[in-house]
C-alpha cells in the first residue's frame, strides 16, 4: 500500500473500512475500491464526510470506506429523505450516497425523484446490478426487457433507467459508468462529490452470484462487449493546475463550483453535456442500437442547489443556539398581546 | 317573560362551508371577549372546500367552561339545506335566528323565532359585488349583537382584530354588521331571556389561542431548525403558524438568510426522513402530521427508536380509522403511537391537555428528544389544535436548551477516544453520541438501523442484542419518571378519573357538575407515557376510576389496567366518548352516575 500522504495529511489506508461481506467478484467491492481512491486523491477530510444508503447489497458498502467517518444505513429506499435532512442541518458535511437499483428504482423512486427536483447538495451512487441480490436473485425495476434471470425467467417489463429518469426530471448531473471502468468511475465520483446539486452517476455493477450468466444485460461479459464511452473523463481538483496537452477542439474543460475541472475527451461523435436533449438521445440511441452508454451525460454547474434555494446559512444549523434560535422577550411579548 | 339569562348561553352558526362564515363567528367571538366574557368556540366543519354544511358553537359561560356544550340556546340558521334537522338542536325556551324565506309554518312551536330576510338585506344594501357572499354573513353578526346587547365597540374591536393584516377590510366588514343591527333594532322587540354583561376579572391575563399555533411557537421557542412536513389535516396549520412565525422571527434582517429549514416533503415517508437525518447530524427537527400521516411514519420512527436518534414529531389526532372522518376530533391514536413500528418499539409519549401545554410540550419535547435522543410524540387532537382556546399568556423560558449527551472534539480528546456509541456508562441507559462533522479521529461511527453492539458495529451475536434491547428498556424508564408528571387533583373522595388531552375540559365541568349532585370526584390527568407510578397509586387509593377517553376500545383504558397489580384491575371502569365532536361533560356525568348506581 502507498505511505504516499494526501493534502489532508492521511495515508490510502486512511480511507479504507471494515472488510466486506460482499461475494468475491462482486461489482460493488470495486466501486468501493473507486470511492476509496477518489477520495483519498481528493483528500477528503473523513470527518466532513457522510456516508449515507439504504437498504441491500449496496447500502452495507459505506461500512467498507473510510471507517472513521459518520454513515447512516436507514431504511429501503429513504436515504434521500435522510440526506437532505442531514445536509439542511449542516451544510459543511459532504453527503455521499450509496444505494442499489431496488432502492433507487422500486421501493425509493418516489425519494429519488424528489431529491433530484430539489437538487440537494449531494453525490447519488446507483450500484445497479438489475437484480435483488440480498433476497437471492428477483430481477428489479433497471432489468432490461427480455433479460433472462439465472433460473430461466425472463424479465417481461420495461426497465427504469435512473439516468433517463434523471434527466427528464432536470437534474443537474447525471453520468453512467461500470464498475469494471475505474479509468472512467474515478474521475467521474471526483466530479460528482464537486459538483454542487445532486450529482447522479449510475454504475453499472454485476452481481457474480445471480446476474452473471448469459442472458442478462448486466453480467460482466455484456458490459465488457457492449459499453460505449462517449468521452474519456479526467479530473483535475481545485487545488492542482490544468496542464493537459490537447488539439484545439478535441477537449471539453468545464469548470465546476469548487473551481475543480472536468476535462473531456471526444471519442467518435462530439457530445455536449450541457444539452439535456442531447444527453436523452444519446441514451436512447444507445439502447436501440444494443449499446451501454457510459460517460458523463448531462452538467449544469449554474443550477441553484437547493440550500442555497432556501436561503439556509453556510453555518450549520445545527449549530445555533437560544440566542439564535428563540425570539426575543421582546418579539414573545408582542406575539402574546396579538392574541388578547 | 322569564328571569334573564346573563352569560350562560350557547350560540349555533349553522353556515354553508366555503361562504366566509368562519370569519363572521371569530368577529363575533373576539367581540364577545373583549367584552371580558369567557368564551369557548368549537368549528365543526366538513371535508370539504365549499358547499357542506358547517357549524360553529360559540359557548359562553361566566365560569370559563371550555368543552363543547351539547344544548344549543341561540341557533342561527342561515343554512337552508339543514336548518330543519338544526333546529332540533335548540334547547326549548331558545332562539332561532333565521332566513326569512325558511317556512316556520308546522316547525315546533316552543322555541322563538326572529326571521331576517338575510338575502333580501345582502341584496340591496351591500354594494361591493365581488364580496356580498362572505358579507352577508356578517349581518347576522350584527343581528345577534342587537339580541344580546353586545355594545358597537366591542363590535368593532371584534372587526379590527380579526382584520389585523388587512385594516382595508375593516369598514366594511362593520357596514355589514351595522345592516343587521339596524335591522333587529327596526324590527324586533326581545322576546327572550339572553343578555351579554361586561365582566371584570374573568379573563384577565387571558388570551385566545389554537393549539396548533401555540404548539408552532413552542417548537421555535424550543429550537426546531429543521422541519418536515406534508400538509394533512388537521395538522396543517401547526406547519403553517410555524413557517409564518419563522418568516416574522427566524431570518436575519441583514442577509435574508433563514434560521431555520421547512420543507414541505413529498409524503410522510419523507418528512419524518428529512427530520431524523436532521436529527441525526444534531439539528433539532421535528415534523407535524395525523393519523394516516403516522401511519406513514411508522417504519421511520421504528429506525430513530432503535439507533436511537432525536425527533419530534406532533400527531393532531382526527378520526380514523383509515381517511376517517378527516375534519373531527379523536383520541385514538394514542395506543398504535406509543408503540409505532414493528419489533419491540416503545416511545416517548407527550399529551398536552391545553393550549398552554401544547406550547410547552412543543418546547420541552426538543429537550426530551436530545436528553433522551429518540422519537417524542406530542399527540394533541383537531378539537385542541384547530379550535380557539382562552388560556393565560404563555411565559417565556427560563431554561437553556439540554441538548443532551453529546461528545465534542474536545471531550474526545480527554477520553483518548474511548468511547462507544451505545456503552452505556452512566448506567441510565442513555448512551453518548457524536455528531457528523466532529474534527476527532475516533468521533465517526456507522448509525444503522440493523443489530448493533456497543461500538455500533454490525451483529447478529445473541446477547449483544439482549443487552442492547435491556438497555433500551432501561433509557424508557429513565425517561418515566423525566417526563411531564401526572396533575392530580385529590380530596380523599371514593372516585377518581384518570384522563388526557383534550378531554380535561369536559373533565373539569363533570366534576363540577358531579360535586353539585353530591357525587365530588378525584382526577389524575396523565401527561406522557410510559405511564408515571402515579397513575396505580392514583388508583390503589379509590374504590373505583372511571378513564375517560375520546376513542372507542379504552386505549388507555387498557393501559392503566395494565400498570396495575391484579387485585386493582377491577377497580378500573371506562368512560368512552368517539362520534367525532368534543366530548361534553354530560357524556361523563351520566355514564359515571348509571355505572355508579349499578351495585357491586
Amino acid at each position: 500500500m502507498s505511505t504516499t500522504l494526501n493534502r489532508a495529511g492521511l495515508s490510502r489506508d486512511a480511507y479504507k473500512g471494515a472488510a466486506t461481506t460482499l461475494c468475491a467478484g462482486c461489482g460493488h467491492n470495486s466501486i468501493t475500491n473507486h470511492m476509496i481512491k477518489a477520495l483519498y486523491e481528493l483528500g477528503v477530510e473523513p470527518h466532513r464526510l457522510a456516508k449515507m444508503s439504504g437498504i441491500g447489497c449496496s447500502s452495507k458498502t459505506p461500512a467498507y470506506f473510510v471507517e472513521t467517518a459518520h454513515g447512516f444505513n436507514g431504511v429501503h429506499g429513504r436515504m434521500p429523505a435522510l440526506t437532505t435532512g442531514a445536509h439542511l442541518a449542516n451544510r459543511q458535511l459532504m453527503m455521499l450516497g450509496v444505494s442499489g437499483d431496488g432502492d433507487t428504482a422500486s421501493i425509493g423512486l418516489g425519494q429519488f425523484m424528489h431529491l433530484i427536483r430539489r437538487n440537494v447538495d449531494c453525490t447519488y451512487i446507483i450500484e445497479d446490478n438489475g437484480t435483488y441480490g440480498l433476497t437471492k436473485g428477483q430481477f428489479s425495476a433497471t432489468a432490461d426487457l427480455g433479460s433472462v434471470q439465472k433460473k430461466g425467467a425472463v424479465n417481461t417489463f420495461q426497465p427504469i433507467d435512473p439516468c433517463a429518469v434523471a434527466l427528464a426530471l432536470g437534474a443537474s448531473f447525471v453520468a453512467r459508468s461500470f464498475s469494471g471502468d475505474g479509468k472512467q468511475v474515478v474521475p467521474l465520483i471526483k466530479a460528482a462529490l464537486a459538483h454542487r446539486g445532486t450529482a447522479i452517476l449510475d454504475i453499472i455493477s454485476p452481481c457474480v452470484t445471480f446476474n452473471d450468466h448469459d442472458g442478462s444485460t448486466k453480467s460482466y461479459s455484456w458490459v465488457k462487449d457492449h459499453e460505449e464511452s462517449i468521452a474519456d473523463v479526467s479530473f483535475i481538483p481545485f487545488f492542482e493546475e490544468v496542464q493537459v496537452d490537447y488539439e484545439p477542439g478535441t477537449i471539453r474543460d468545464v469548470q465546476l463550483h469548487d473551481g475543480s475541472h472536468i476535462l473531456l475527451k471526444k471519442l467518435g461523435e462530439d457530445h455536449d453535456p450541457s444539452d439535456r436533449r442531447a444527453a436523452l438521445r444519446v441514451i436512447e440511441e444507445g439502447r436501440a442500437a444494443g449499446h451501454l452508454v457510459t460517460g458523463l451525460l448531462y452538467l449544469d454547474t449554474q443550477m441553484q442547489d437547493f440550500a442555497s434555494t432556501e436561503h439556509i446559512p453556510d453555518t450549520p444549523l445545527k449549530d445555533l443556539g437560544e440566542k439564535e434560535l428563540r425570539m426575543s422577550r421582546e418579539d414573545f411579548g408582542k406575539l402574546m398581546s396579538e392574541f388578547a | 317573560m322569564t328571569e334573564p339569562i346573563v352569560n350562560d348561553l350557547t350560540i349555533q352558526a349553522a353556515t354553508v362551508n366555503g361562504s366566509g362564515s368562519q370569519t363572521a363567528n371569530l368577529v363575533l367571538t373576539r367581540a364577545i371577549f373583549h367584552m371580558g366574557i369567557p368564551v369557548a368556540p368549537k368549528n365543526v366543519f366538513p371535508s370539504n372546500i365549499e358547499g357542506l354544511p358547517t357549524w360553529y358553537q360559540l359557548r359562553i359561560t361566566t365560569e370559563g367552561h371550555m368543552a363543547r356544550s351539547d344544548k344549543v340556546d341561540i341557533l342561527v340558521a342561515f343554512n337552508s339545506a339543514t336548518w330543519r334537522e338544526d333546529l332540533k338542536s335548540v334547547n326549548p325556551g331558545g332562539v332561532v335566528i333565521h332566513e326569512e324565506a325558511f317556512s316556520t309554518a308546522d316547525a315546533r312551536t316552543d322555541v322563538i323565532y326572529y326571521p331576517v330576510p338575510f338575502n333580501k338585506l345582502a341584496k340591496s344594501k351591500i354594494q361591493n359585488d365581488t364580496l356580498r357572499k362572505q358579507l352577508a354573513n356578517m349581518i347576522y353578526v350584527g343581528v345577534v349583537g342587537g339580541l344580546l346587547g353586545i355594545p358597537w365597540e366591542a363590535l368593532e374591536h371584534g372587526v379590527k382584530r380579526q382584520f389585523l393584516a388587512k385594516p382595508k377590510a375593516v369598514q366594511v366588514n362593520l357596514d355589514a354588521i351595522k345592516i343587521g343591527h339596524d335591522y333587529w333594532q327596526d324590527n324586533f322587540s326581545k322576546q327572550d331571556p339572553f343578555r351579554l354583561e361586561p365582566m371584570t376579572g374573568a379573563v384577565d391575563g387571558k388570551v385566545l389561542v389554537e393549539g396548533n399555533q401555540a404548539a408552532a411557537i413552542g417548537a421555535l421557542m424550543g429550537g426546531a431548525s429543521v422541519v418536515a412536513w406534508y400538509p394533512i389535516t388537521p395538522s396543517s396549520s401547526l406547519c403553517e403558524y410555524l413557517i409564518a412565525y419563522a418568516d416574522r422571527f427566524r431570518v436575519d434582517p441583514a442577509t435574508g438568510e433563514k434560521r431555520i429549514s421547512v420543507v414541505q416533503a413529498e409524503d410522510e415517508l419523507a418528512a419524518v426522513g428529512m427530520a431524523i437525518g436532521a436529527g441525526w447530524a444534531g439539528a433539532r427537527a421535528m415534523t407535524s402530521t395525523s393519523g394516516p400521516g403516522i401511519s406513514l411514519m411508522a417504519e421511520f420512527s421504528g429506525l430513530a427508536y432503535y439507533a436511537e436518534i432525536p425527533v419530534v414529531i406532533f400527531d393532531v389526532q382526527r378520526i380514523g380509522p383509515s381517511t376517517g372522518l378527516p375534519t373531527r376530533t379523536s383520541q385514538a391514536d394514542i395506543g398504535f403511537v406509543y408503540t409505532l413500528s414493528h419489533g419491540d418499539t416503545k416511545h416517548l409519549v407527550l399529551l398536552p391537555g391545553s393550549v398552554e401545554e401544547c406550547y410547552e410540550f412543543g418546547r420541552d419535547a426538543f429537550d426530551f428528544a436530545d436528553r433522551f435522543q429518540t422519537p417524542v410524540f406530542v399527540l394533541s387532537d383537531l378539537d385542541l389544535g384547530m379550535n380557539l382556546w382562552m388560556t393565560p399568556e404563555f411565559k417565556y423560558p427560563e431554561k437553556p436548551f439540554d441538548r443532551g449527551k453529546v461528545l465534542t472534539r474536545e471531550d474526545l480528546e480527554k477520553l483518548a477516544g474511548d468511547w462507544g456509541r451505545y456503552r452505556d456508562v452512566d448506567h441510565d441507559g442513555v448512551t453518548y453520541r457524536t455528531l457528523p462533522g466532529t474534527d476527532h479521529p475516533a468521533a465517526g461511527f456507522f448509525t444503522r438501523g440493523s443489530g448493533h453492539d456497543e461500538q455500533a458495529r454490525y451483529t447478529e451475536n445473541a446477547d449483544a442484542y439482549a443487552r442492547n434491547m435491556d438497555r433500551l428498556s432501561r433509557k424508557l424508564e429513565t425517561a418515566r419518571h423525566t417526563l411531564p408528571a401526572p396533575v392530580v387533583e385529590e380530596d380523599g373522595k371514593a372516585i377518581g378519573l384518570i384522563a388526557f388531552g383534550s378531554t380535561h375540559a369536559a373533565v373539569v365541568e363533570a366534576r363540577e357538575r358531579l360535586a353539585a349532585g353530591g357525587k365530588p370526584v378525584d382526577y389524575l390527568r396523565v401527561r406522557a407515557l410510559p405511564l408515571a407510578d402515579e397513575v396505580v397509586a392514583f388508583v390503589s387509593r379509590h374504590q373505583h376510576v372511571y378513564v375517560v377517553e375520546q376513542n372507542r376500545d379504552g386505549q388507555l383504558y387498557d393501559m392503566v389496567r395494565l400498570a396495575v397489580p391484579p387485585e386493582l384491575v377491577e377497580r378500573v371502569r371506562s368512560i368512552r366518548h368517539y362520534n367525532g365532536q368534543p366530548i361534553p361533560a354530560a357524556a361523563i356525568v351520566e355514564p359515571l352516575l348509571k355505572l355508579e348506581a349499578v351495585p357491586a
